[in-house]
Formats: C-alpha cells, structure tokens, sequence
C-alpha cells in the first residue's frame, strides 16, 4: 500500500510539473503583458516598455520566470494584479474557500441524494419508482445550468422573495447555486450508481448476504454499495474536475465571489498574473483530488491494496 | 409420511413456482429428513434451483410467485410454519439461523471487500446476539472444524487471497455457523477440482453427522449422489420424475429419464479391456421412450507409422507475477516447465490435471496465444520459432481452439452463420457470398444442427447447441489438430455424451487429432488414444490410455483417479486420505521448481521420478 502511494505520489509530481508548464506557455502566446498594462496609454516610448517588461520580471529567460512562478506559489507571493495592483494572493484568498464551499456543497448534496435514489431504482427496476426516478434523472440532464439558474432566481428571489438573488451572505445564499450544480450533477449520478448497483446486485456474494438473514438495508448499504465505490469514486473524482471547470457559468450566474467570477474578470481585463494563478491552482486542486481517488481505491478495494 | 419413524424436517407439498407467466416447478412434493441427505438431481433447466431459492424465499427476489403448495418447516417438534406464508421479516429469522445455503461458485459467494472473519463474524452477530469478541473466537473455531490451516491468521484475510477450495470451505462454515437445522448446498463442488471435490463432500459428511442436520443436495453428477445421499429426487422440466432411496434409484430406475440419465454418465473404469477409444451407442428419450441410437464401435483412427502431427519439446512457460519497486520481476509463475509430447494424425492425446496444473497454458502456446520462455513446438516436422508470417498464419489456421464456455466464446451481437464465416474469410479459403454460405451450411449439418439455423443469434441456443456451433467454427478452416480445452465441462451429462460421440465421428471421419485438455478422468478415459497427467506444470506420467488407466504407476495420477466419485452408491468407499491443497507454482525467481525427469517404465508409457 506504501509503495503505491509513493507510486501515485510521483506520477502526480510529474503531472503537476507537466501542467505548469503549460499553463506557463500558453499564457505567454497570449500576447506581451506590457502592452497590456500600456494599453490606452497615450505615447508609450519603448523605454517605458521595457521599464514594465523589467518590473514584471519579464525581461529573464523563460526558465527563470518559470521558476519564479512556481517559487511564487510555493511561498504563496503570486504577483499582483494589473487592475488596482491587489496582491493575487489576497484575491485568492477570498475566492479559493468561496469556491470551494460551493463545489464540495453541491458535491455533497448530489452524492446523498444519488446514491439513495439510485439504490432504490436499481433495486425496483423496470417497476414504478425506477421508471419515475430515471424521468427526473433526464429531466435535469436535459436542463442547461444557466437556464436552470436563472429559472430558480425568478421563481425563489423575484416572485417569492425567499432568497438572496446573488452574492455570497450566509446559509441562505447557498440554497440555489448548490441546488442548480446539484441538480445536475445529480441526475447523472443517479443513472450512475443504478447501473453499477444492477451489476452489484447480481453477483453471488449477494445473495449469500441475503441468505445469511441479513436485513435488505444491511445487504444493499453495506455488501452492496462498499462493492459500487471503485466505479463510483472513479466517476466522482473526475467529476470534482469537470465541476471546477464549469462553475464559471453558475458563479456568474448568481455572481458568486469565486475562482470562476475571478478567472472570468481576469480574461476580460486580460489580468494575466490573476489568471495564471487560478488555471493553476485550479489545475493542481484536479490533480490533488485525483490522487486522493487513487488513495481512496486502495482504502475500498483490499484486492488492490495487498496487491 | 414417517420414514424409519422420522417425521420430515421439510415438508415440500405440491410446490409450483412461475415467473410472469412461464411455470418453473410444477407440483412438486417431496420431504427432508433430518440427519440425512435429499439430492435433487436435474439437468439445466429443471428447476432444480429454483426449488432451493423458493424454501429460502430467494426466488422472491426474481420475481418468483407461487401459484399452490406449501413448503412445511418444523424447526422444532410440533406443526411446522409454511414458509410460502411467511412474510421477508420472519424469512429473515429463518435464513442463516435454522435453514443455510452453500451456493456453486465458490470464487464469487464471498464478498470481496471483507474480510473473512467479518464475514463470518455477521451471521453470529446477527442470529446469535453475540459481540464481536466472541463471535471472533467462534468463527475462529468454525475454520478449525472445516479443517482449515491456520485459522486465526485466515480470520484477518480476504476472499482473494484463498483458492476456490478455501472458499468453499468457508463458505460451509458461514453455513454452519448457527447450527442450522437443514442445509441447502446448490452444486457446492461443481467448480472445483475432482481431489478438491473429494475432501470438501468428506467434511460435509462428517459436519452433516456431528451436527445431525438435513441437507438438500442440489447437484448434476450422478458419482456426487451416489456418494453423499440417502434419498434421491429427479427432476425434470420443473416436475419431480421420480424419488427413491439411492439405491433403488441406481440399480432400478423406473423413469426413463432416470434411466437415460444413468446412461449418459461417463463411468472411470468402463473402457476395461478395450485397447482403443470406444464411441458407444446414445441413450435417448423418444416419446416417453428410451431408444439407443448409434453404433458401438471401438475406433483404431491413430495413425503411429508416419511422424507426429505435432511435438512439443522441452517446453516451459513463465509468467512474471511479482516485481520489486525498481521494476525488477522477483516472482515468477512457473506455469509450465519442460514439457514434451507429441501427437500422431487421427491420435487424442489427453491433458489432465488440476486448476493451475498448466494445461491450458500449453494449449494457449500451441495456438500462438502465448509466448513461451523456452522450447519449441514442431507441427508437420517444422519448428514454429522458425516459421516465417505466412506459416505462422498458416498454423493458426490449422490448429483451432474450442474453449470451455460455449456462453462466452461466441460473440452475441453476430449471428452464429457469421461466427462460423469468419475464420473462412479470414483465411481467405471460400469467397464471400454464396460459397461461404453454403460451406456454413454444411458444417452446421455437420455437427448435427439445420442450416438455416446461420441466422440465428447465440442465446437462441442451448448450451450443447452453442458447443455444436463453436465446433463448426472450428471445423471451418478444415484444421488438422482441435484443441479442446474443458470443452465438455460446462454441459449437462446427456449432452456430453452426445458431443463425445460428436468428435468421435468428427475424428474418424476427417482424421483430426484432438488435444484434449480435461479434468474429467472418465470422459478422458473414454475418449483417448494417450493420456498426459499433468502436475504443476510439468508431465508426471505419459502413456497409452491402457497404460495410465489400468497400470497407474505415478502416485499423482493414482490420486486423481480414486477422487472421481463413483455414479454406485454400493461403491462408496473411504477415500485416499488427500492431504490439502495443491501448493503454488510461483518461486523466486532464482530458485525455479525442482525437475523431476521421466523415466520410461514400458514401452511408450513414462513416470516422473516419485515428488508428490
């Protein structure tokens, strides 16, 4: 079990430099940042260029600015912003929990909703409460998240007047972004753990649990479900990822003060420093997850941890 | 009903089970006595299963119902309860406590992400209100009475890191841990290995006396029956044919299904006293009536005057199993080590041995589907290491493989007509269109189907039928030499004995030679011009059918042959005292297995120097 962490752990080293490398490059390719900070300027000299060039360190080869930027994360001194010169790492500081809360918040609410509904259909299948299940299930996959969002913001904020239409401010706030990523989220899990737990569900080790006496409950959440988590955490892990990448939308959306609402200004400012930071730190949270995955496998299954 | 003044433990009356619309089990009555054993014999199909799942109230779970009868279960003395009248709830007291179940596939009945002892540790648990601490010591004791080594530190282990025949025998403790009163085993030794087989029915014997418990013996094979049971029950299409104590059944069967039953088993020992491979005549069911089709004929097909179709010399396969963190291998499977054979046209040679005794590896190398570490294989006098592209193509061509499970080697999703076309368009032998159709035809009639049966899909078949079809694809490259690997296995005996005589035909006919890889001793028996027994990967005797069967001079092979049960209840012997499971074939890697050269004690008939 050692010996595969220690495995993992290395490839997700090389992965993460991988990354930043580049992350380091295609920044780059997007154009001079001095003439980016020059912009709108009137008579720029090439003298006043080269001072910001100088300023940002721009004017080292490639590998000293690479290293920099990766000491700048290590010692959590990412550079400043172009727009009002704010340290990123303050501006990350307030965006990293408040997207973070939201992810895992969503997360959490579709895997307590989905494993149960979907136990119950695999369980009930081609019967009434898995026909309804698999209904809902399609109907928010067939939901565009923004659309949903928006839907929610008319129906809860606007008409009823129950919750905040935007920002972030206390419990209440939570309610809908959580809800619209959960949806979603959701109804795919659901299909997802009904499918694996049909295949669970036939297998011999079953019914002897059954045979044995134990209770229905015991048979399916405990025999059943433990034997579910390999496929299920594979999926999830990678879910966590796609869900970091697509929280933009929703935190533009409900203007939530987070990486997404972050790195969307940023691109629009062409903040560069800021953008960097959260494609990268974004990037290393999907690799980290991802090792945490692998960990998690060898924790369920003993077949790969006495390996 | 009162048997030698028991009353029945299980009172099964008029039973009838259906699923939608389709009747399983029509009728069915029979009792249980306890101390003894009811077997219920059947082949696929009738019902024999369902009926097991029903007392337990499983089938429910199907999406069984159950249209009349009652199922009578006295736990104690008194009325019993009908368990058709219990409800899941009352189901579950019973389950486990006062009715366990022992299921077929040992490799798949435990739960693989617990731990033994917490599997075993649940149902004392659950039944008995003991804690854990308790329940551990308990279930440490239970290993001990299944007669597994070590128990304590097998408590801490799971299921992958036992071989079937633990498995099982854990599985039997899970089953006996309550101390239930009627024991349920649903073809509890079919997967396992004939010695493996022999030391599991042993301690079911002894537990089944110690306890004084009934047991329902679920099981296909006539040898199981006539060794455990007391009380026979036939069933057939879902409907009891005939019941008996086991005697009566085996020396006057009065149903003719049972008759054509006992016909069909292949017995060890029937093919005293003839020299050469004996097709007998098949007992069928026509009509209610049994009518013997085919010639009885012993067939000389071998051919020893020109050289061997294929030698095999010297070979050894490895599998590197374990690898040190810097990636180098340290363990190796010793699959296969120096082995040598050869097979003449028109000749079956037989591979027998137990699970991980290597035969299939040889198999799998002959047909290029694996590489070999050293050695070579000569077919039609030419080494297969100095083949060019095209021979090798050639070969593959000329060699086919049949595999155990006709489930799984036919592709689903094409019909079997194109399943059969492949190899011939493969090999460019016919050209597309109506030749092959044609051809595909022929061989469908050849092995005994309709030619209009091309377009029809695999689970459109039955199991025999499948086998028929992965045989014509064989066929249909006109091999020289089939490879079949535990190709009868998986089929019920009436249908064994007709693909038995199937490639009898088949070999006298078109002079193919078979390798036929087996752990059946009696259809070997049957079948066979030579006989390899194999051990660990290496050969422990070869020789003429004659030779290996009647004049048995390797221990190994003594021992194979005394653990095939015998389908006569009078025979029931004490077996050879079998001492544990085979050990493993994985060594470090610089200390590989001692070789135990072969020694020729007559002619044509060699024996490895003494080792097991």
């Amino acid at each position: 079990m050692i010996g595969f962490i220690v495995k993992r752990f290395a490839q997700a080293v090389f992965v993460v430099i991988a990354v930043s490398l580049i992350v380091a490059v295609a920044i780059r390719m997007t154009g001079d940042p001095a003439l980016m900070i020059a912009q709108g300027a009137t008579n720029i000299t090439q003298a006043d260029l080269d001072r910001i060039r100088e300023g940002l360190g721009l004017n080292q080869p490639f590998l000293v600015q690479y290293l920099d930027s990766l000491r700048g994360l290590v010692t959590w001194d990412l550079g400043n912003s172009f727009v009002g010169g704010t340290p990123v790492n303050l501006l990350v500081d307030k965006a990293l929990p408040a997207t973070l809360s939201l992810a895992f918040a969503s997360m959490f609410v579709s895997i307590v909703v989905s494993i149960p509904l979907g136990i119950r259909a695999a369980v009930a299948r081609g019967r009434g409460s898995d026909q309804l299940i698999r209904i809902f299930s399609l109907l928010g996959l067939s939901f565009p998240n923004f659309w949903l969002a928006t839907m929610l913001v008319l129906l809860f904020s606007i008409t009823l007047r129950w919750l905040p239409p935007s920002g972030m401010s206390g419990f209440a706030s939570f309610i809908m972004p959580a809800a619209t990523m959960g949806v979603i989220l959701t109804a795919t899990n659901v299909r997802l753990v009904r499918t694996t737990m049909l295949e669970t569900l036939n297998s011999q080790y079953i019914m002897v649990a059954r045979a044995k006496g134990l209770s229905e409950r015991k048979v399916l959440y405990k025999h059943a479900l433990r034997n579910c988590a390999i496929p299920l955490i594979t999926y999830f892990g990678l879910q966590f990822g796609a869900l970091l990448g697509g929280i933009v939308v929703i935190e533009r959306v409900f203007n939530w003060p987070g990486m997404g609402t972050l790195a969307f200004d940023a691109v629009a400012a062409r903040d560069y420093p800021v953008l960097q930071s959260v494609i990268m730190i974004l990037s290393l949270l999907i690799v980290g997850i991802n090792l945490l995955v692998d960990i998690a496998y060898g924790i369920v299954d003993p077949r790969i941890r006495t390996k | 009903m009162n048997k030698q003044g028991l009353t029945p433990i299980l009172h099964i009356d008029e039973l009838s089970v259906s699923f939608g619309n389709s009747p399983v089990i029509k009728d069915l009555s029979f009792d249980v006595f306890p101390g003894r054993t009811t077997a219920v014999v059947g082949e696929s199909g009738s019902g024999k299963s369902v009926m097991s799942m029903s007392i337990m109230r499983l089938a429910d779970m199907a999406g069984a119902r159950f249209p009349s009868g009652r199922i009578l279960f006295s736990s104690g003395a008194g009325e019993g309860v009908d368990l058709l009248k219990c409800d899941q709830e009352a189901m579950r007291r019973i389950r486990g406590k006062e009715i366990a179940m022992i299921f077929q596939e040992p490799m798949t009945s435990l739960n693989p992400v617990f731990t033994i002892g917490d599997q075993l540790c649940e149902v004392l648990i659950l039944h008995e209100k003991r804690s854990r601490a308790e329940a551990m010591v308990e279930a440490e004791r239970l290993l001990v009475l299944v007669r597994l080594p070590d128990a304590k530190a097998l408590l801490a282990r799971y299921p992958h890191q036992l071989s079937g025949g633990m498995r099982q025998r854990v599985m039997i403790a899970m089953a006996l841990a309550c101390r239930p009163k009627l024991l349920i085993a649903d073809e509890p030794t079919t997967a396992l290995d004939v010695t493996v087989q022999a030391e599991i029915l042993n301690i079911m014997k002894d537990l089944q006396a110690e306890l004084g418990m009934a047991m329902i013996f679920i099981t296909h094979d006539m040898g199981v029956v006539a060794e455990m049971a007391d009380d026979v029950v036939v069933m057939w299409q879902g409907e009891k044919v005939e019941a008996g104590a086991v005697e009566e059944i085996f020396s006057c069967p009065r149903h003719p299904y049972t008759r054509m039953l006992l016909a069909a088993v292949p017995k060890l020992g029937a093919m005293q006293g003839f020299t050469h491979p004996r097709r007998t005549p098949l007992t069928v069911l026509r009509n209610g009536e049994l009518v013997k089709e085919g010639d009885d004929r012993q067939q000389d097909t071998a051919d020893y005057t020109v050289p061997p179709l294929l030698r095999v010399e010297d070979l050894s396969i490895h599998f590197d199993v374990k690898k040190s963190f810097w990636g180098r291998t340290t363990h190796r499977n010793f699959a296969v080590s120096r082995v040598g054979f050869e097979i003449y046209p028109g000749e079956t040679l037989a591979l027998v041995g137990e699970s991980g005794s290597g035969k299939s590896t040889i198999g799998r190398t002959i047909q290029q589907l694996q590489e070999s570490a050293n050695g070579e294989v000569w077919f039609d006098g030419k080494p297969m290491s100095k083949m060019k592209l095209a021979e090798r193509q050639r070969l593959r061509r000329e060699v086919q493989y049949i595999f155990q499970d006709p489930f799984a080697s036919l592709d689903p999703r094409r019909t079997v007509g194109d399943s059969i076309a492949e190899p011939i368009l493969t090999h460019g032998l016919l050209d597309r269109g109506a030749p092959t159709r044609r051809r595909v035809g022929e061989l469908l009639e050849r092995v005994g189907l309709s030619a209009d049966m091309a377009s029809r899909y695999p689970h459109e078949f039955s199991g025999g039928q499948r086998q028929r079809v992965c045989i014509a694809r064989a066929l249909a490259s006109k091999p020289r030499l089939i490879i079949a690997d535990e190709a009868l296995s998986a089929l019920d005996v009436s249908v064994q004995a007709q693909v038995i005589n199937l490639f009898m035909d088949l070999q006298r006919e078109e002079g193919l030679s078979y390798l036929f890889i087996s752990h059946d001793m009696a259809v070997v028996e049957k079948m066979s011009h030579r006989v390899a027994v194999l051990y660990l990967g290496q050969i422990m005797e070869i020789g003429k059918r004659t030779d290996v069967f009647e004049r048995t001079a390797h221990p190994y092979t003594q021992r194979l042959l005394s653990a095939v049960p015998l389908a006569d209840p009078s025979a029931r012997r004490q077996r050879v005292a079998l001492t544990g499971e085979i050990p493993s074939s994985i060594h470090p890697v610089n200390a590989p297995p001692a070789l135990n050269p072969l020694r020729e004690i007559a002619s044509g008939h060699f024996v490895a120097q003494e080792r097991v």
